[in-house]
């Protein structure tokens, strides 16, 4: 049995849930960022994967790309807003960054 | 001279001193002393020109009835209220004699009262007043008598008030003001009854309604009553008992004020009155007028005997000859009751001006030795005075002859006059008690008059003050002068026992009766119209046959025959039945009041010049009536006790009724309601807001489980919605 | 007619206020103190202006009035009339077809109060210069005053009438409990709680006419035609009609106050300010005497023939109990001077219902003549005792004596008042009263000459006040200046702004003591057209 559709969607699974289990469980801002970036890519292989089995064909790799362009930008939106919590509260903590709160 | 300028000239000495007072009141710091100058011109101009109408009236239309006018002054509609004015022989007279007071007491005024601080507004005062009373006089109808009857009420408020710091003076004006409202308001009540009954208050209206038989609500009863309560007006004004009370206490205003207002115009002013309404007075309300003026004058004089206080006496000597006028005008002798208001008018003048005289040396001795404890005013502190004051002393001497009732003197003219009208009328109607009352208050008037000439002029100066008096200058002693001079009996007519002969009784006649003959007596019916009369009486007397005077209509059938005789005897000599018996009861009432005023006088010198008897011996042998006499039969105390302390304490209770019980009730509904509402509040707090607070609060619990959950973590929110997704993942698929 | 820009004078006499009210209302108060200074003399000069306009037009609406025309239930020969639609509700449940106008005119009876109304509210201002806190409010309040007492004259539609009454309410109730004296709070409350009780019959009453007669028109409803059959008011003489009758009469009898609903007036009196008790007296009181002659005698003449004598008994109680109390109070507690005015004033008004009770042309004249009188009379006495309060801070009267020598030209001024006040002739208070004393005189003799007490004790009280106040010796606390900095009161004597508050009203005083035509003239016709009405259709019914 060779590698089909199936075993890139478990991949893509798997690499979600650890992105969901990295974004629900970290409290350092960066780390909740990563597990973000990961929940981005496990989309993107699932593209990928739909492109070359599922006949999305070109459509799929162009997605990729698109996502892959906005997590670059939504990274450097990311990192600038991170950047300047640090500056205000000297942590990234996210349970503390809670003043919108109330 | 026309009749249009009587009237003319009538309405302009009726605004001139109006004019004078609207001058001088809002100018009092400009004019000063000048608004003497300026009060008396005016009024020099009023009497000039009151001499020239009463002339042209008494001359040139001497027979005619009144010269009158009126116009409309409010118009109802339904209704017409009519003012104006009219000009008879009776306010031709009137018309001198209160402009010449006045215009003496305006001149006498400049030096009495040059000292005063409210100089000006004295004589604004003095020109309002003068206005007042000549309305009154030139008055044709009731409302513009009633009208400046209130307006003099004013005046004389304001000027016995005038020396309004003192409290006694401020009392007095009071008491003058709602003493006279109380007689006013008889008047009133008589006027509604005119007006509701004959719809105008034309005097002329009313007399020929009554002739023409209409009576006011269709009885004879209610005819005596309007004519009792028309009287009442005078009963005030002119202080006859029970409401004489105010005008001693008068005596508190500036003596020039006394003589022009309390005694001889303003309270003459009630004599007026009583003359005005006579033709509609019925034989009841003259009975009762009659005894009102002898109850008055006999009491006035017995209190006039024990007073000290120069003015009271001569007060209570205006109230004696005050009821003397009244009752002459109640038995009928209407002309020597006029009479007397004039001659009267000069000699009382004349007496209080001298007392006035007298009081302003005596002040300004007083105030020459610092004296401020001795009452210039009282007989006892003077004496002697004859020499220090010696034309003071004539004139007053020659008055006081005149008042009483010496013959050549104008006082013994008009005195005896209405003694034979109230003797003649006692021998018609059988009321011998008016004629006893007025022969005594006449002995008694010579006596007091006496006893205060000799006390305060004759003898020795009692203190040092009396003693140190000085004459004053000639504004004082003119007007004294010539009122003296003018009680002379010449004036008035050339026979010095016999008025009738004179110009004066001869303009003043006795008006007519309008009174149905059935309520009239019989005696003061006309003779000169016995058809006439008889067709009234018939028709009256089965108009009222019920009426309580079917006796009297039947003496008026005996009366008429009886006059017809009369007539044929005397010729037109007698109008009336009565005129013919004060004719026969001349020389004895002549007689007689010569003898009882001779009596007075000698008893006068015995007891005070002589000192033949003690009199503080003879007040101590009959000391009740002494007291009673002193204290002026206690009518204030009774009055403070009954009629004031009754409408004071009642109108006490009512307040506090008032306050207590209607407030009471109204703040008693409000406390109930808030009683209500409390309770209500209660329940509303308790039971209603409980079951909506409780809702409130299971609400809130829930709330308060479920904000747990609202953590603001998105993380905890991420891990819900996946926990979430994977529960409905797991249904769904 | 004379209109501006469609706009008839009635509509613009009452809602002229309502413009000076929106400028008093944009003009700021001011933080500091000259600021507040200059807005203070803004909001004063600016109501003076309003109000003296508004005078301007009652004259000429006096001027062009037409006194041959009697008006009272005849819509023709109503004056100045305006008549527009306002309220107008179809297929309402129970109610029906609702349609209210906004209807207003005038006759003989009320053109004597808007002039009234006018003359009391412009020389009132000038009584309100004392005042000193919140004056913005306390003008803005006095001219809402003004608007709901023109309307209640103007209004010829019971609901445009009952509209304003209550309108008239409101301010009063801020007038008294904010500017008022100590008590302020409960004569306010009391005030306002007696005169809604009384409104409420008067409401209940207008909704039972509205069912009988299906209209609120006042000319309308007085027409016996236009009763529909089998409906609350129906018929003549009915119970119902008897009891609405009686409604009504309570509802005015406690804004005249007559005893014994006249307790109220003495708190609101000694508690309001100068102005207000001033137009209290002056204005106020005359719309329960007018609301009678306009609503409940056309309406109901045979109520009126039936209660006719009782009406009078209480004029009579009113006028010799109001004088006795106003005697009696100075021996119990604080002898008030005004207080004293107030029960004056329930004696004065006693004489209105005398006269409207007598149905004679020269008693009904008389009483609304007295109305006017009353009005400027009462307005004066008021400003007299407020010129000494803001001098003194007291109306005791036990605390003066002796004020002549001191204030001479303000003793002037209260002896006028005071000698109008107990009906000198010469000056209008004669005149009304010997009218009502005249035409009572016929109707019922006997409590007309017990009436006549009334002049006894109001000569008696009234002079008693002046002796207490003026005569005798000055104490001598008050011997010094009032105010010994001279800032605001530079002499002892009245000055030039009370001044110019009373001699207007003395003068119409003594004028129309004079020359009363000036007024009588203007109702003789309503009058008689009035009594006619009543009498012919008080025959109706076997009562």
């Amino acid at each position: 049995m060779g590698i089909g559709l199936t075993h890139y969607l478990i991949i893509s699974i798997l690499l979600f849930a650890l992105g969901v289990f990295g974004i629900a469980t970290r409290k350092n801002a960066i780390l909740v960022l990563m597990g973000l970036e990961l929940i981005l890519n496990s989309a993107n292989i699932n593209f990928i994967a739909f492109a070359r089995f599922g006949g999305m064909n070109i459509e799929g790799h162009v997605a990729v790309i698109f996502v892959i362009i906005l997590a670059a930008a939504e990274v450097a939106v990311a990192l600038a807003i991170i950047l300047n919590i640090y500056q205000n509260f000297r942590h990234v903590d996210v349970d503390e960054i809670n003043q919108l709160k109330d | 001279m026309t009749k249009e300028t009587i009237l003319l000239l009538s309405t302009v000495i009726l605004l001139l001193p109006l004019l004078g007072f609207t001058i001088i009141i809002f100018n009092q710091k400009r004019l000063g002393k000048a608004a003497g100058y300026l009060g008396s011109a005016v009024l020099g101009i009023d009497l000039i020109l009151s001499i020239i109408v009463a002339f042209s009236k008494l001359v040139t239309f001497a027979g005619e009835g009144m010269i009158q006018t009126k116009f409309d002054w409010i118009n109802l509609g339904t209704k017409t209220i009519s003012i104006g004015i009219g000009v008879d022989n009776l306010t031709a007279v009137m018309l001198i004699v209160v402009t010449l007071i006045s215009f003496l007491v305006h001149l006498f005024s400049m030096e009495y009262m040059a000292e005063d601080k409210r100089f000006p507004r004295f004589y604004a005062y003095l020109g309002i007043f003068t206005f007042s009373m000549l309305g009154i006089v030139i008055a044709n109808n009731f409302l513009n008598m009633y009208i400046f009857w209130e307006l003099v009420g004013l005046s004389s408020y304001l000027l016995i008030g005038f020396w309004y710091e003192k409290d006694s003076a401020a009392n007095a004006s009071k008491k003058a003001f709602i003493t006279n409202r109380i007689g006013d308001l008889g008047f009133f009540a008589g006027i509604m009854i005119v007006f509701f009954t004959y719809g105008s208050f034309m005097f002329d209206d009313v007399f020929a309604g009554v002739a023409s038989g209409l009576l006011p609500f269709d009885s004879g009863t209610m005819l005596t009553a309007a004519g009792i309560l028309l009287f009442c007006g005078a009963i005030g004004k002119s202080a006859q008992f029970p409401l004489h009370v105010w005008l001693p206490d008068a005596m508190e205003g500036p003596t020039p004020v006394s003589a022009l207002i309390h005694a001889a115009t303003m309270v003459a002013a009630g004599v007026y009155l009583t003359c005005r309404i006579f033709p509609m007075l019925t034989a009841d309300a003259l009975i009762f007028v009659a005894y009102i003026g002898a109850i008055t004058a006999f009491m006035a004089a017995t209190i006039a005997i024990t007073q000290n206080d120069f003015k009271k006496v001569l007060a209570y000597s205006t109230v004696s000859q005050l009821g003397y006028m009244i009752m002459a005008i109640g038995v009928g002798a209407y002309t020597n009751g006029f009479f007397h208001l004039v001659t009267h008018a000069w000699f009382k003048a004349c007496l209080f001006l001298g007392s006035g005289s007298v009081i302003h040396a005596m002040h300004h001795a007083a105030h020459h030795f610092h004296d401020h404890h001795t009452d210039p005013q009282d007989i006892r502190n003077m004496g002697g005075l004859r020499k220090t004051m010696p034309l003071t002393y004539i004139t007053f001497l020659f008055v006081t002859i005149a008042i009483s009732g010496v013959p050549f003197t104008s006082g013994f003219l008009s005195k005896d006059g209405i003694l034979a009208g109230t003797l003649a009328f006692g021998s018609l109607s059988g009321h011998w008690l008016i004629p006893i009352a007025g022969f005594g208050a006449a002995g008694m008037t010579a006596f007091y008059m006496f006893r205060l000439l000799i006390e305060s002029f004759h003898g020795k100066a009692k203190t040092n003050i009396a003693s140190h008096t000085h004459e004053n200058n000639k504004l004082i002693t003119g007007p004294l002068v010539l009122l003296s001079v003018l009680t002379i009996w010449v004036f008035y007519s050339f026979n010095p026992i016999d008025a009738t002969s004179g110009w004066f009784q001869k303009s003043i006649k006795t008006p007519a009766t309008s009174v149905p003959a059935a309520l009239q007596f019989d005696f003061l019916m006309p003779l000169n119209a016995e058809g006439h009369n008889a067709a009234a009486h018939t028709e009256v007397a089965t108009h009222n046959a019920t009426n309580s005077h079917t006796e009297l209509a039947k003496h008026e059938a005996a009366a008429n025959t009886h006059g017809a005789e009369a007539k044929s005897a005397h010729g037109s000599h007698a109008l009336n039945k009565f005129e013919e018996e004060m004719h026969h009861m001349h020389y004895p009432a002549m007689i007689a009041s010569l003898l009882i005023a001779g009596l007075g006088i000698l008893l006068s010198f015995c007891f005070y010049q002589f000192k033949v008897f003690s009199p503080d011996n003879m007040a101590n042998m009959i000391k009740p009536f002494y007291k009673i006499s002193l204290n002026k039969w206690y009518f204030d105390e009774i009055y403070d006790k009954t009629v004031i302390g009754l409408t004071l304490g009642f109108a006490k209770l009512l307040s506090w009724f008032d306050g207590a019980v209607i407030d009471g009730i109204v703040n008693g509904v409000a406390t109930v309601f808030r009683g209500i509402g409390w309770f209500v509040g209660k329940f509303d707090n308790i039971v209603i807001d409980g079951f909506v607070n409780l809702t409130a609060q299971t609400t809130g619990f829930f709330g308060a489980a479920f904000r747990k959950v609202q953590t603001g973590r998105i993380q905890a929110y991420l891990i819900f919605t996946i926990v979430g997704l994977m529960i409905l993942f797991y249904f769904l698929v | 007619m004379f209109n501006i820009f469609g706009i008839g004078p009635l509509t613009l006499i009452t809602f002229l206020p309502l413009i000076g009210l929106l400028i008093i209302l944009a003009i700021p108060a001011g933080k500091d103190e000259k600021a507040r200074e200059l807005s203070t003399n803004l909001y004063r000069w600016l109501t003076v202006g309003f109000t003296f306009l508004q005078l301007v037009i009652a004259i000429v609406i006096y001027m062009n009035f037409n006194n041959a025309l009697p008006g009272i239930n005849d819509a023709n020969t109503m004056q100045f009339v305006e008549k527009t639609p306002w309220i107008q509700l179809h297929g309402l449940p129970i109610f029906g077809d609702l349609k209210i106008d906004y209807y207003v005119g005038i006759d003989g009876i009320s053109a004597p109060m808007i002039l009234l109304t006018a003359i009391v509210c412009f020389v009132a201002t000038f009584a309100s210069w004392s005042i000193k806190k919140a004056v913005k409010g306390f003008f803005m309040m006095y001219l809402l005053l003004d608007i709901g007492m023109m309307g209640v004259f103007i209004s010829l539609d019971f609901f445009l009438f009952y509209v304003f009454w209550e309108l008239m309410l409101l301010p009063m109730y801020f007038l008294i409990g904010i500017w008022g004296g100590p008590r302020k709070e409960y004569a306010a409350i009391k005030f306002f709680i007696y005169t809604l009780f009384g409104s409420v019959f008067m409401l209940l009453v207008m909704i039972g006419l509205w069912f009988t007669s299906g209209t609120f028109n006042l000319l309308d409803l007085a027409n016996p035609a236009n009763i529909r059959p089998d409906q609350i008011f129906s018929g003549f003489g009915t119970t119902w009609r008897l009891w609405a009758f009686v409604g009504l009469f309570v509802g005015f009898a406690i804004k005249v106050p007559t005893v014994p609903f006249h307790t109220w007036l003495p708190d609101a009196h000694v508690e309001a300010p100068t102005p207000i008790s001033v137009i209290l007296a002056g204005v106020l009181l005359k719309m329960g005497t007018y609301g009678m002659l306009r609503i409940a005698w056309p309406i109901f003449p045979e109520a009126v023939k039936y209660f006719q004598e009782w009406i009078a008994l209480i004029g009579m109680v009113s006028i010799v109990y109001g004088a006795l109390c106003a005697l009696g109070q100075h021996k119990v507690g604080k002898r008030d001077l005004k207080k004293l005015i107030a029960y004056s004033s329930v004696s004065h008004m006693g004489y209105v219902m005398l006269g409207i009770a007598s149905m004679t042309s020269a008693g009904v004249t008389g009483a609304i003549f007295q109305m006017f009188n009353h009005g400027t009379i009462t307005a004066m006495l008021f400003m007299i005792v407020g010129v000494i309060y803001d001098r003194a801070h007291t109306r005791s009267m036990d605390d003066f004596g002796g004020l002549a020598n001191k204030m001479p030209v303000y003793t002037g001024m209260m002896a006028i008042s005071f000698f109008a006040a107990i009906g000198l002739p010469g000056m209008s208070g004669f005149v009304s009263e010997a009218l009502v004393f005249l035409g009572a005189f016929a109707t019922y003799p006997l409590y007309t000459v017990i009436s006549g007490l009334g002049i006894v004790l109001g000569a008696a009280y009234m002079l008693w006040a002046l002796q207490r106040v003026f005569f005798g010796k000055l104490p001598e606390k008050w011997s010094g200046p009032w105010d010994p900095s001279g800032k605001l009161y530079k002499h002892d004597d009245i000055n030039g702004i009370e001044l110019t508050a009373l001699i207007p009203l003395a003068v119409v005083v003594i004028f129309l003591g004079i020359f009363p035509t000036y007024i009588t003239n203007m109702m003789t016709e309503s009058v008689n057209q009035l009594i006619h009405f009543v009498t012919v259709n008080g025959q109706f019914t076997g009562l």
